[in-house]
């Protein structure tokens, strides 16, 4: 049997699937097959530490072993193993949507926290960019998430020892963000106009296009006066990493 | 060639992240598993870069994946000579093993046949590794618990020839010795009579734990006494030879694992000299 072959049927036993292996080998293959298995349990935890926290042992473990059996790794590190997860407990879990946002929350601030390095743009230069053919460049940490429910709160009760709050269904839809301000991974929940704007900025669109959109949708008048209010809040966050303004700058929208 | 000696180290984790920055800590040098620091920014790197001020830093990675018929992931090569470039490491390591295939990755150490085949396989990747990094890899004995109906050789004349054909040094893990001696019942002197001393770079001490019916590689323990004494019989085989403490699991306060290192500074001069 070539190593290749070998490797085949090994691979194919951790994964419960046919093979020989045990035909090639002397010793206790179980080693492994645990061994898979806990570490990708334990990276599980270690990335949804609240969300198992809030949902108990056994109903994280069943979810966990569930996404393991799903979903098996492809990538060389760990640190993208968490990705879906948060969907894994969506349909474990389908009458607690908190239980999902929090693990979304919980991944966007993981992926926030070794993502590249950006500067924030000094605010000084504002007052030299034409803003005719500006362009905003967010830090690349940005990620935006809707969220119907109150998983924020969760979150920061149980990142403080705290006794969570019950889980609420918020009033509307709302969303939230989540980006790397220096070494500290960062969330805020945002309105519907911020999320808005985010979303166009996220999109490709330069901030004219944004000027325009807000503008059409909530009056000349609001529109200008949000614009002004949500990019002193960015300016403010470290979300936005420059601001050019040569039109070569300019993306297609793609909201 | 008698290996460059660099002193007595420990693994740098992050419970004690906090004291390598604040205090001045009595090593010769800190090792890190490589792949966590194999990120695009933030605090690992932002951290690693002080420690690397105060402290030379040996980058131990788990997922080349030396054993793959298919060749290495370029990918992870060009990232892990990113690392390197930045942190400038004493050196690189890795592991006699293989993590997945066919784009499956376990991340656990598999174990590899000890065949004419696996040994063509290891030393190509060894050479593709060694020129990606422009540097000499150091490969790890790792702790096993199959062996293969179809292995020709044993683990220490596999590891001596690798060494011999692909140039790549040794990482010496005393530990893993001991673990598979104990699981497969061969003669851990005996593994450390053949191995070519003159190869090795790093010697690795670790503790284990009793499995069901095997002992297994946990890192989660203080060296067992056994070890120690392994350890002294490498040290008479060899002269100076850059030690390290792996923990990984129930690490304690970085003030113990630095007692426990005082105790590998001691033997090893207390095994040379008696081999003096």
């Amino acid at each position: 049997m070539t190593l290749a072959r070998l490797q085949q049927d090994f691979c194919a036993y951790l994964l419960d699937r046919p093979n020989r292996i045990e035909t090639e080998v002397a010793g206790d293959l179980e080693v492994y097959h645990h061994a898979y298995r806990a570490q990708l349990l334990n990276c599980l935890r270690d990335t949804f530490e609240k969300s198992w926290s809030w949902l108990g042992d056994e109903a994280f473990e069943a979810a966990a072993r569930a996404h393991i059996e799903a979903h098996p790794p492809h990538a060389w590190t760990l640190n993208v193993y968490g990705e879906g997860f948060d969907r894994t407990l969506a349909e474990h879990h389908p009458e607690d949507p908190e239980i999902a946002e929090l693990a979304w929350l919980e991944w966007a601030l993981r992926r926030a926290f070794d993502g590249p390095d950006a500067d924030s743009v000094d605010p000084a230069v504002l007052a030299t960019i034409d803003w005719e053919n500006a362009v905003l460049h967010l830090v690349p940490t940005v990620r935006l998430g809707s969220v119907i429910t109150n998983c924020a709160a969760l979150w920061s009760a149980l990142a403080e020892d705290e006794t969570p709050p019950p889980a609420q269904r918020l009033p509307g839809p709302a969303a939230i963000r989540v980006w790397r301000k220096g070494l500290s991974a960062k969330y805020r929940s945002i309105d519907a106009v911020e999320e808005r704007a985010l979303r166009l900025v996220l999109g490709g669109a330069d901030f004219a296009q944004l000027c325009a959109v807000l503008a059409a949708e909530l009056g000349d008048e609001r529109g200008t006066a949000e614009i002004g209010r949500i990019l002193g809040i960015w300016l403010q966050d470290g979300l936005i990493a420059a601001i050019s303004d040569h039109p070569s700058d300019r993306l297609p929208i793609s909201d | 060639m008698n290996a460059p000696f660099s002193g007595f180290g420990l693994g740098l984790r992050p419970v004690h992240f906090q004291d390598f920055l604040t205090r001045t800590v009595p090593v010769d040098f800190v090792e890190v598993i490589s792949e966590n620091f194999m990120v695009e920014g933030g605090r690992p790197l932002h951290v690693l870069d002080q420690v690397r001020e105060r402290h030379p830093v040996i980058l131990h990675g788990v997922s080349m994946s030396i054993g793959n018929p298919a060749g290495l992931d370029r990918d992870y090569l060009a990232r892990l000579r990113r690392l390197a470039d930045r942190i400038d490491p004493l050196w690189v390591s890795d592991h006699l093993c293989w993590t997945g295939t066919g784009g499956f990755n376990s991340h656990d150490l598999l174990p590899l046949p000890y065949t004419e085949e696996a040994l063509a396989v290891v030393c190509a990747n060894v050479a593709q590794a060694q020129e990606a990094l422009g540097r000499t890899l150091l490969i790890e004995n790792p702790s096993t618990y199959v062996t293969f109906n179809a292995s020709e050789m044993s683990e220490w004349d596999f590891l001596a020839e690798l060494s011999r054909r692909s140039g790549c040094e040794l990482l010496l893990d005393v530990n893993n010795i001991f673990v598979s001696a104990s699981n497969h019942g061969f003669d851990a002197r005996a593994y450390l009579d053949a191995v070519p001393f003159e190869r090795v770079r790093q010697i690795h001490l670790a503790g284990h734990s009793q499995g069901k019916t095997l002992l297994i590689d946990t890192h989660d323990h203080p060296v067992p006494d056994p070890v120690w004494a392994l350890y002294d019989e490498a040290c008479r085989r060899v002269g100076p030879v850059a030690t390290m403490i792996e923990r990984d699991d129930d690490i304690p306060p970085l003030d113990e694992l630095l007692s426990e290192l005082d105790i590998a500074r001691s033997r090893s001069a207390q095994a040379r000299s008696e081999a003096a």
